[in-house]
C-alpha cells in the first residue's frame, strides 16, 4: 500500500514534470518561430535612419502607417531603393498568380483523375503513367528549356505564361482519383439507371462530394502559387507584372544605394500575410490536404 | 508578334509615301539597366528626345539589373523580339562584340544613315573600350565611371596624416593604414567591386597585361595572365593585411559601398560614381584620389580603364533585321545623346563621366572643378600618361567575362578566408577563367 | 486499380484529359526533351552557332572539382536541413502529444510558419543575422566573434541552414503529429504498465511504429532542402561566399541564366533529373513496405 502510494506520487510527478516540460518546448517553440516576424513587424514601424544605423528596435515605433503606405502606393522612396514597385500592384499579381494556379490546378486535375476513374478506354494507364511521371520532376530541373519554351511562345512577362506551366502537376490528380475510386458503385450505378450521362454524374455527384477535397486542395495549391520564386523571377523583368515574393528580394538590392530597410520590412510582412492568413483561418482543410495528398 | 510584323508593314508603306510620312512615329524600344533615381534620369533623356521631333519614339524600360538586362535582351533575341537598343554593361562587351549579326555596330549604323557624332571629341579610354582596334565604334558610350579612391579626412587628421595628401603608393599607404589603426580606426581600408578595382584597374594603371591578345581585342584566342608576379604579390598584401586587421573584405560587386559613408572604414576603393551617395550620406570631411600603385614597377602610372555600360543596336532576331527607318532612329537617339548639354547634364546630375572632352575643359574653365572639388580627380586619372594609352590599359575584351569575374572573386574570397595564399588563389582563377575564354571560342567561330 | 461500373465512350474522356495532357506535353516533356537535347550541344550566347559534342557536356560537368564541390555542399545541407527539421518537430510533435490543455492552439501556432515562402524566410533571418542592422548579427560582433556572413563561407552555411530548416519544421510537425495520434494507446499503457520509462517507451515503441513517417519525411525534406531553397539561396547569399552556399540547383540557375553557359546548365539538369528519379523511385519503393507490429 506504502509502496503503490510513492509509486503513483512518482508518476504523478513525473507527468506533472513532463506536462511542465510540455509547456515549455512548446511555448519556446512558438517563440522561436514568432520571433523572426516579431523583428520584421517592428522594423517596419521604424524611420530607415535608425534601422540603417543599427538601433534595433524590440517595440513599435512611430512610422508603421507612414512606411506601409508609401510601401503600398510607391514601394520606396525612390532615392535609395533600387526597386521602386507599388506593393499594391505585387500583392495584386501575386493573388492573381497564386488563384489562378489553384483554380486552374483543380480544375484541370477533377477532369483528368474523372476520365482515369470512371471510363474504360484504350491508352487509359498509358495516360495515366504520363500524367503520374510529371511528379518526378520539378519545375526547377527543368528550367531553363521551359523558359525557352515560353520565350518562343511570346509568353514572356504574361500572367499566363506564369500559371500555366505550373498547372500540369499531378498531385491533384492523384488525390482526386484516389478519392473517386472511394465513391460507392451503387452511386453510379444509380445514376445509369436514372439515364444520367457521365456529364451529368459528375455534375450532381461526383463534384458535390469532392468539395472538401477541393477545399482542402484550394488552401495548399494557392500558398503553392503564392510562394514561386524561381519561375517568376525568370518569366517577369517587366515591373508591372512583378509578384511580391521575388519582388521583395529584388528591393533588397546588391548594395548600389542604401537599403530602404524599413520599407522593405513593411513589403515582406504584406508578403507573408495572406498565406499565413489563409493556412490560420483554413487550418482543418490545410491540414487535411497536406495529409491527404502525400498518401 | 503579329502585331509587330503589321506595324513594320505600316511603317514601310507609310514610308514609301512621303505625304504620309506623319504617322504614327515608329517606336523604338530601349531596355536599360540603370536603377532609381539614374533611371529615371536616362528615361527623361529619352523623354526629351521624343519632345524633339515626331518621327520616332524611343520607350524606355527598366528591365531589371545590367546582368538581367542582358539575359533578357539575349533571350528576346532568341525569339526574334530584341529590343532596338539595350544597355549593356561594360563586362559583357566581349559578348556582344562577338554577338555577329545579333547587333548592328554603331560605325555601320551611322555610316549607312548619315548620321555624324563626333567621336574624337571622347575620351580616349571611353571611345577605346568600346571600339574596335581600327577606330571604328561598335557601341554608343554613354555613362562611364573609373575606380578612384575615397577617404575620410576626419579619420586622417586623427592618425596624424596630412588629409590633403593622400598617398600616391601602396607602401606608403600601408604605412598610413598601420598609423589609422593605431590610432583607433577599426577597418583602414576597404573595397567595392573587388575585381574591378583590385585586379582589372590595377593591371591597367601598372601597365601589366591582364590577359593576351591585348587583353583580348586582339583575338578570341586570349589567355588569362592574372597570376602574374606583382599581381600575386598585390593579393598576398591584401590577404596579409586583412589578417592583420588593416583591409577588410567588403563583399562581392557594390557591397562594399555601404562601408565608407557610414564611416566604419577610413578609405574605400570604389567607383567615381559612389561620390554621389558619400555627398548625400557621409557626416564628416571627405577626399577623392587617385588609384595607388607600387612604387618600382616601370611603366606605372598610367590611365586606368572605364566602367560603366554603352548603349547597343540590336537586330530584331537570327535572322531579321531593322529597317532603314528604324536604323535612322537609333542613330538619331545616339546622336541625342551625345549632344554637348546632355553629356553635362548627366555628368553634373549623375557622377558619372563627362565622355566629352569639350564638356569637361568647358566646366574647368568655369570653375565646376573648384565647386566640387575632387570631381576632376576620375578624369585625371583617365587621361594620365597623356591620353595614349597601351594595349594593357586600352580595356577589356573578353567573352563570358561575367563568369571570369565571379570565378576570380570566388578564389579571393576563398583566399581571404584563410584557405588558399594569394599564389593558388590567381593560378586557380586563371585556369577556370581559361576554360571559360576557352569555351567562348570554341562557341563564337562563325 | 479501376471501378468495376464505368461510363463507356472515347471521346468525352479523351476530351476531359485533353487540358492536362496538352500542358503536360507541351511544359513538361518537350522542355525535358529539350534539356535532354540541350546538354549535347554546345552553343553561343545568342543562338546563332551550335555544335553537337556528344558526352563532352557531362564529362566537362563531371570532372570539374567545383562541381564535386557543390555536390558536396548540396550533400551537407541538405542532411543538415533535414535532421535539423525533423529532429526538432519530432520534439514538439512528442510535447503536443501530451494531454495537456492548449494543444490546438499551440498547434495553430506552430504550423503557420509553412506558409511564408523560402525567400520571404531569407528576407526575415536576413534582417536578424545582418552584420549591421541585425539584432543577433550585432550582438555577435560586440561580442567579439566576427560575424559577417557575406565573407564567411561557414557562417553563410549556417544561416541558410536556419532559415531553411526553420520554414520546414512546421510541415514535419503536422506530420509528425498525426503520426504520433495515431499509435494506438493500449500499446503504450502496456509498456506502461511493464514499468518502461518514458524515453525507453519513446525509443523503443514510438520511433519504430512512426518510421513510415519518419522515412516519408526524411525523402520530402530531401527534396525540399534540394530545390524549394533555390529562393533562400538567391536571397541571402547568391550562392556565395566563393561558392559556399552554392547548391546543385543554383549552379544549374547561375550556369543556364547568368553565365549562359546553356549546354552545362542542361547537362547539370540532365543529371540533377536522374538524381530525383531516382530518390522518388526509392520513396514509392519503401513506402509500400510499412513496419508494423
Amino acid at each position: 500500500m506504502h509502496t503503490t502510494q510513492a509509486l503513483a506520487a512518482a508518476t504523478r510527478r513525473r507527468q506533472w514534470r513532463g506536462r511542465a516540460l510540455a509547456y515549455a518546448a512548446l511555448s519556446l517553440g512558438v517563440l522561436v518561430f514568432a520571433f523572426p516576424i516579431w523583428m520584421t513587424l517592428v522594423g517596419s514601424t521604424h524611420d530607415v535612419g535608425s534601422i540603417g544605423r543599427g538601433d534595433v528596435p524590440l517595440w513599435f515605433g512611430p512610422h508603421g502607417v507612414e512606411n506601409y503606405a508609401t510601401a503600398w502606393t510607391t514601394g520606396g522612396a525612390g532615392t535609395r531603393n533600387t526597386f521602386v514597385v507599388p506593393a499594391s500592384s505585387m500583392l495584386l499579381n501575386s493573388a492573381l498568380m497564386a488563384a489562378l494556379i489553384a483554380v486552374g490546378k483543380i480544375a484541370i486535375s477533377l477532369l483528368s483523375a474523372y476520365a482515369v476513374v470512371f471510363f474504360a478506354f484504350p491508352c487509359r494507364m498509358l495516360a495515366f503513367w504520363l500524367i503520374f511521371i510529371t511528379l518526378m520532376l520539378p519545375v526547377e530541373v527543368r528550367i531553363i528549356p521551359t523558359f525557352e519554351v515560353m520565350v518562343n511562345m511570346g509568353l514572356t512577362n504574361t500572367m499566363a505564361g506564369l500559371t500555366v506551366p505550373l498547372m500540369a502537376s499531378a498531385t491533384a490528380t492523384l488525390l482526386f482519383r484516389q478519392f473517386f475510386l472511394t465513391i460507392p458503385d451503387e452511386y453510379v450505378e444509380a445514376a445509369k439507371m436514372d439515364g444520367a450521362g457521365p456529364l451529368r454524374f459528375f455534375r450532381d455527384v461526383a463534384l458535390p462530394l469532392s468539395v472538401t477535397n477541393i477545399a482542402a486542395l484550394f488552401v495548399i495549391l494557392f500558398i503553392y502559387g503564392w510562394n514561386q520564386y524561381l519561375w517568376p523571377l525568370l518569366m517577369v523583368n517587366d515591373r508591372a507584372l512583378e509578384t511580391i515574393v521575388v519582388g521583395l528580394t529584388k528591393m533588397i538590392g546588391t548594395g548600389d544605394s542604401q537599403n530602404e530597410w524599413n520599407t522593405i520590412m513593411a513589403t515582406a510582412m504584406m508578403a507573408l500575410l495572406p498565406p499565413v492568413l489563409v493556412v490560420v483561418l483554413m487550418q482543418r482543410w490545410f491540414i487535411k490536404g497536406l495529409t491527404e495528398t502525400e498518401k | 508578334m503579329m502585331r509587330r510584323t503589321i506595324l513594320a508593314g505600316a511603317v514601310a508603306l507609310g514610308l514609301s509615301t512621303p505625304a504620309a510620312a506623319q504617322q504614327q512615329p515608329i517606336e523604338i524600344q530601349f531596355w536599360h539597366g540603370l536603377t532609381q533615381p539614374l533611371g529615371g534620369m536616362l528615361e527623361q533623356i529619352a523623354a526629351d528626345f521624343n519632345a524633339s521631333q515626331s518621327q520616332y519614339r524611343v520607350v524606355a524600360t527598366f528591365r531589371g539589373s545590367y546582368p538581367e538586362t542582358m539575359v533578357a535582351a539575349i533571350a528576346a533575341f532568341r525569339a526574334n523580339q530584341a529590343p532596338h537598343i539595350v544597355q549593356m554593361f561594360e563586362v559583357g562587351t566581349g559578348t556582344m562584340m562577338a554577338a555577329g549579326r545579333a547587333v548592328k555596330p554603331v560605325h555601320e549604323l551611322l555610316a549607312e544613315t548619315g548620321v555624324q557624332i563626333p567621336f574624337d571629341d571622347y575620351l580616349p579610354a571611353v571611345r577605346g573600350y568600346y571600339s574596335l582596334r581600327d577606330g571604328r565604334m561598335m557601341s554608343m558610350p554613354f555613362n562611364s565611371s573609373t575606380a578612384v579612391v575615397f577617404y575620410n579626412k576626419d579619420a586622417f587628421r586623427r592618425a596624424g596624416l596630412d588629409p590633403e595628401a593622400f598617398p600616391r603608393t601602396w607602401q606608403a599607404l600601408e604605412q598610413a593604414a598601420r598609423r589609422l589603426r593605431a590610432a583607433g580606426v577599426e577597418c583602414p581600408m576597404t573595397t567595392a567591386w573587388p575585381t574591378w578595382t583590385q585586379v582589372e584597374q590595377f593591371s591597367a594603371i601598372h601597365n601589366i597585361p591582364l590577359a593576351t591578345q591585348g587583353n583580348g581585342f586582339g583575338g578570341l584566342n586570349a589567355e588569362l595572365r592574372i597570376n602574374n608576379p606583382l599581381m600575386v604579390r598585390h593579393l598576398q598584401n591584401l590577404v596579409d593585411w586583412q589578417r592583420e586587421g588593416l583591409f577588410r573584405y567588403g563583399g562581392r560587386d557594390g557591397q562594399g559601398d555601404a562601408l565608407f559613408p557610414n564611416a566604419t572604414c577610413a578609405i574605400i576603393f570604389g567607383s567615381s560614381g559612389l561620390r554621389a551617395r558619400i555627398q548625400r550620406e557621409a557626416q564628416f570631411p571627405w577626399g577623392v584620389a587617385m588609384l595607388p600603385y607600387y612604387e618600382g614597377t616601370a611603366g606605372a602610372p598610367i590611365n586606368s580603364i572605364i566602367g560603366g555600360a554603352s548603349f547597343w543596336a540590336m537586330n530584331r532576331g537570327p535572322n531579321a533585321t531593322r529597317s532603314a527607318a528604324e536604323n535612322l532612329g537609333i542613330a538619331q537617339f545616339f546622336a541625342w545623346v551625345s549632344r554637348p548639354e546632355v553629356v553635362r547634364k548627366w555628368h553634373v546630375d549623375t557622377g558619372f563621366l563627362p565622355v566629352r572632352v569639350s564638356v569637361f575643359r568647358a566646366l574647368e574653365a568655369e570653375g565646376f572643378y573648384r565647386q566640387n572639388p575632387g570631381a576632376d580627380i576620375p578624369i585625371a586619372q583617365l587621361m594620365r600618361g597623356g591620353g595614349q594609352m597601351t594595349e594593357n590599359s586600352m580595356g577589356i575584351r573578353l567573352g563570358g567575362f561575367v563568369e571570369i569575374r565571379t570565378i576570380i572573386q570566388e578564389e579571393m574570397e576563398r583566399a581571404f578566408q584563410g584557405h588558399q595564399n594569394a599564389e593558388t588563389a590567381l593560378n586557380s582563377a586563371a585556369q577556370r577563367g581559361n576554360v571559360v575564354l576557352r569555351n567562348f571560342e570554341r562557341q563564337n567561330r562563325q | 486499380m479501376h471501378k468495376k461500373v464505368i461510363f463507356r465512350g472515347v471521346a468525352l474522356p479523351a476530351a476531359l484529359l485533353l487540358p492536362q495532357l496538352v500542358i503536360t506535353g507541351i511544359f513538361f516533356f518537350w522542355p525535358a526533351g529539350q534539356a535532354v537535347w540541350s546538354s549535347f550541344l554546345r552553343e553561343d550566347a545568342f543562338g546563332l552557332s551550335r555544335q553537337f559534342v556528344w558526352f563532352e557536356n557531362f564529362t566537362d560537368v563531371l570532372t570539374d572539382p567545383n562541381y564535386l564541390t557543390v555536390a558536396w555542399n548540396t550533400a551537407v545541407f541538405s542532411a543538415s536541413v533535414a535532421v535539423l527539421a525533423m529532429g526538432a518537430a519530432l520534439f514538439l510533435a512528442v510535447q503536443a502529444d501530451k494531454a495537456i490543455r492548449a494543444a490546438t492552439a499551440f498547434k495553430t501556432l506552430l504550423i503557420w510558419p509553412y506558409a511564408v515562402a523560402p525567400a520571404v524566410a531569407a528576407v526575415l533571418w536576413l534582417f536578424l543575422f545582418h552584420p549591421q542592422i541585425g539584432i543577433f548579427g550585432r550582438a555577435l560582433n560586440s561580442a567579439g566573434i566576427l560575424w559577417d556572413y557575406k565573407i564567411n563561407g561557414g557562417q553563410a552555411m549556417t544561416l541558410v541552414i536556419i532559415a531553411a530548416a526553420w520554414k520546414q519544421v512546421s510541415y514535419n510537425f503536422i506530420f509528425f503529429l498525426a503520426g504520433l495520434q495515431s499509435i494506438p494507446k493500449n500499446v503504450l499503457e502496456a509498456a506502461a504498465i511493464d514499468g518502461a520509462r518514458p524515453t525507453r517507451r519513446f525509443w523503443t515503441i514510438i520511433f519504430p511504429l512512426i518510421s513510415p513517417t519518419t522515412f516519408f519525411l526524411l525523402v520530402v525534406n530531401l527534396v525540399y532542402a534540394f530545390f524549394d531553397t533555390f529562393g533562400i539561396i538567391h536571397a541571402l547569399t547568391q550562392g556565395g561566399p566563393g561558392n559556399a552556399t552554392t547548391t546543385l540547383i543554383y549552379r544549374v540557375y547561375v550556369d543556364g541564366v547568368q553565365n549562359l553557359n546553356f549546354g552545362s546548365s542542361a547537362a547539370q539538369s540532365v543529371i540533377l533529373m536522374a538524381l530525383v528519379i531516382a530518390m522518388t523511385a526509392v520513396q514509392f519503393r519503401f513506402i509500400e513496405r510499412k513496419v508494423h507490429y
